[in-house]
């Protein structure tokens, strides 16, 4: 600094001369760092980078051998995700070569000597596993929110037993439990139902919920809320009005963390819907192709999967950097 | 301006208590200071005056209304909290309007409130920052404007100052103080500092383990100290507190030393001490008159510069010491023999069993 003043006294300088801050050391240093990021990062995308590739491969660059890196994209894949398709014979083949009404995606699959006769339940089931996750996220970050706060804030007749009691709700694998439950909801008639996967997600959700907020609300000083209500508000307007705002960190976070766990939840789909409320993930390995396995359809599955978590984790992302370094918020 | 009255009010954490049932009237317009060490229970009477922790029983008066089960926000009363509770997502000027929005009141108004009260505390460049982006100082300086913004039947300020730096505490003091003269407000203030009591208070109520010791204006409180807790916690450092034997108007000192028992407590003393004479003499710092034929033998221990003073630590015998304020100009060597006698009007004696101040009805303070 001393330098810079003496500088300014003839012609002002207006970057820093201190050889040692703009040095190459420190250059070579940060650009050594950004290049190991870089590699790690590339590394950890490989599996997602390869999933999008073969999404937009052709059914024979996706399983030749070498594998392609360089392919002539098409979208195949999402076509035939989409579409009930029909095996043709030769003669039909050629009536349809003939045909001009025939639109893009219909002369795609004529390709392959096939016709579409339909739409598949992909688009459904994707619509099942985005009502079923997001419901029970709300749902369980209502709830959860709410329950954190009373364990956090009152005197409440054997808390600690019940916060256990609601922590062990996790220790169980979920397998464990599959066959009881498909036997009750048979009963119950909550068998693929949306309701029944709602209801299943959100109450899975809230054990993990409700410590994860409540360790949040924790933080928050109490002396907020008393503020609130020496100033004329009620409890319920103090909540809404102080520590909902203070809460909103832990709130996203606990949103991502729940919509994750329903939105990938495998082994309960599987078991306890088939047509009505079947989602997502356990549909997607089941796309077999008449000839093999059709990997560049399947990835192309997996990756229209993938955007909806990954769009809302972006929207939360401000909020996750500070909520997943818990016990971040600053006290007073 | 309301009058506070606390009748019988007790407050139990399961068996143990925080608060020994405790009466007390705080009047419209005063200034009262909570004081304590920490887990003495002032800062939960003050909550509980403020309602936001609740009762095990008696009654809590306001104007002669009882309010004991009355929920804080229909009490009518500000409360400003040590680490001030502004709220992060607002500004200043919204922290400031809060209390009003809750009343319901016109937004022109709000905002002329809220002029009015920043002005008064010299915040108005920092109304539209968030909490976060403020000095300590000026964080406090909203927290009260949040509090005077009401303008409420009375203030509750607990340890408002303790968590700003040294040098700020002693200009917020000032400022809370000179606050306080021109509002008028009834304010009940808790801190564990007694030079902020001392400074502040009309009245200092000094609590310890539950119970309340004394309830006297500052300078009784440390000319009269009620009991020997008062005696040790108040003043820097405490008063001196020696136990002796009384005979006949001669008090036998450690280290063979012999006081003369001023005239107005002999009877007093001849009456109300133990049969075996014991009793506690206790004399402030200042109380030390050091004399070439003073009537106490020390030596001296240690002797701490002070800038305005010298602290004196004579030692009367390997385990006596007493704090003596001396002039700035002395100094002394180690192990010296210093004189001294304890002006007669500054001596206060204690009943050794239950350590409460004996009285002679004629007091000087």
């Amino acid at each position: 600094m001393m330098a810079n003043q003496t500088y300014q006294a003839q012609s002002p300088v207006n970057f820093s001369t201190r050889v040692d801050k703009v040095g190459r050391r420190p250059m070579i240093a940060s650009a050594i760092k950004g290049i190991v990021a870089i590699i790690i990062a590339f590394i950890m995308l490989i599996p997602v980078i390869w999933m999008g590739m073969t999404a937009f491969k052709s059914l024979s660059d996706a399983v030749s051998v070498p594998p392609k890196v360089f392919f002539t994209p098409t979208v195949e894949g999402f076509v035939n995700l989409f579409t009930q398709q029909r095996q043709l014979t030769d003669a039909e083949v050629a009536q349809y070569q003939e045909r001009t009404d025939l639109n893009w995606a219909e002369q795609l699959v004529l390709q392959r000597q096939k016709t579409i006769i339909g739409q598949s339940q992909f688009a459904g089931q994707l619509l099942n596993s985005l009502i079923i996750a997001g419901a029970s996220t709300i749902f369980s970050v209502i709830f959860a929110v709410l329950s954190a706060y009373a364990f956090s804030r009152f005197e409440i007749p054997g808390k600690d037993d019940l916060l256990f009691f609601i922590l062990s709700q996790r220790m169980l694998p979920a397998v464990v439990v599959t066959v009881p439950i498909f036997l009750m909801y048979r009963q119950l008639g909550l068998y693929d139902t949306h309701i029944g996967m709602i209801f299943l997600y959100t109450s899975f959700n809230l054990s993990f919920a409700v410590w994860l907020l409540k360790g949040f609300i924790d933080e928050i000083p109490k002396e907020y809320e008393e503020a609130a209500l020496v100033d004329g508000y009620t409890r319920l307007q103090a909540f809404r009005k102080v520590v909902l705002p203070q809460a909103v960190t832990g709130i996203a976070a606990t949103t991502v963390f729940s919509l994750i766990f329903s939105w990938n939840e495998y082994a309960f789909a599987l078991m306890l819907t088939s047509d009505r409320a079947r989602t997502a993930p356990p549909s997607i390995p089941l796309i077999l192709g008449t000839g093999g396995i059709e990997w560049s359809t399947i990835a192309a599955g997996s990756m229209l999967f993938l955007i909806p978590v990954v769009i809302v984790t972006f929207i939360l992302r401000k909020h996750l950097l500070r909520g997943v370094t818990f016990g971040a918020i600053r006290k007073g | 301006m309301a009058t506070i009255e606390l009748k019988q009010v007790e407050k139990k954490f399961g068996e143990s208590y925080a608060v020994k049932p405790l009466d007390m009237t705080i009047n419209s317009g005063e200034f009262i200071v909570l004081l304590g060490p920490s887990g003495c229970g002032k800062t939960t009477t003050l909550r509980m005056i403020s309602g936001l922790e609740a009762v095990t029983s008696g009654n809590i008066l306001f104007d002669g209304k009882d309010v004991t089960w009355l929920h804080p926000s229909a009490r009518d009363i500000a409360f400003v909290f040590q680490f001030f509770a502004l709220y992060s997502h607002l500004s200043a000027r919204e922290n400031i309007a809060f209390p009003l929005q809750a009343q319901g009141v016109k937004r022109e108004e709000i905002n002329q409130r809220v002029k009015a009260v920043a002005e008064m505390l010299k915040i108005e460049h920092v109304l539209n920052a968030r909490p976060g982006a403020l000095s300590g100082g000026d964080q406090q300086r909203v927290a009260l404007a949040r509090a005077l913004v009401r303008q409420p039947a009375a203030f509750l300020m607990d340890e408002p100052l303790g968590a700003l730096d040294a040098e700020f505490r002693e200009s917020m003091r000032a400022e809370i103080k000179q606050l306080h003269l021109k509002q008028n407000a009834t304010t009940v203030y808790v801190t564990h500092d007694q030079v902020e009591a001392m400074a502040m208070g009309d009245r200092i109520v000094v609590m310890s383990n539950a119970v309340v010791q004394q309830a006297a204006t500052p300078s009784e409180v440390y000319h009269n100290p009620a009991n020997l807790f008062v005696a040790r916690f108040i003043g820097s450092p405490g008063m001196n507190l020696i136990q002796g034997t009384y005979q006949a108007g001669k008090i036998q000192l450690p280290g063979s030393n012999v006081m003369t028992v001023p005239e107005a407590w002999k009877q007093t003393l001849d009456s109300k001490l133990p049969a075996d004479g014991k009793v506690i003499v206790g004399f402030r710092p200042e109380a030390v008159e050091v004399a070439a034929d003073g009537e106490i033998h020390s030596t001296t221990y240690a002797s701490d510069l002070h800038g305005g003073y010298t602290m004196l630590h004579l030692q009367l015998d390997r385990d006596v010491i007493v704090h003596a304020r001396a002039a700035r100009e002395m100094r002394y060597q180690l192990s010296e023999t210093v004189r001294f006698n304890v002006q007669p009007n500054m001596v206060r004696f204690f009943h050794p069993e239950t350590e409460a101040a004996l009285q002679n009805g004629s007091h000087t303070t």
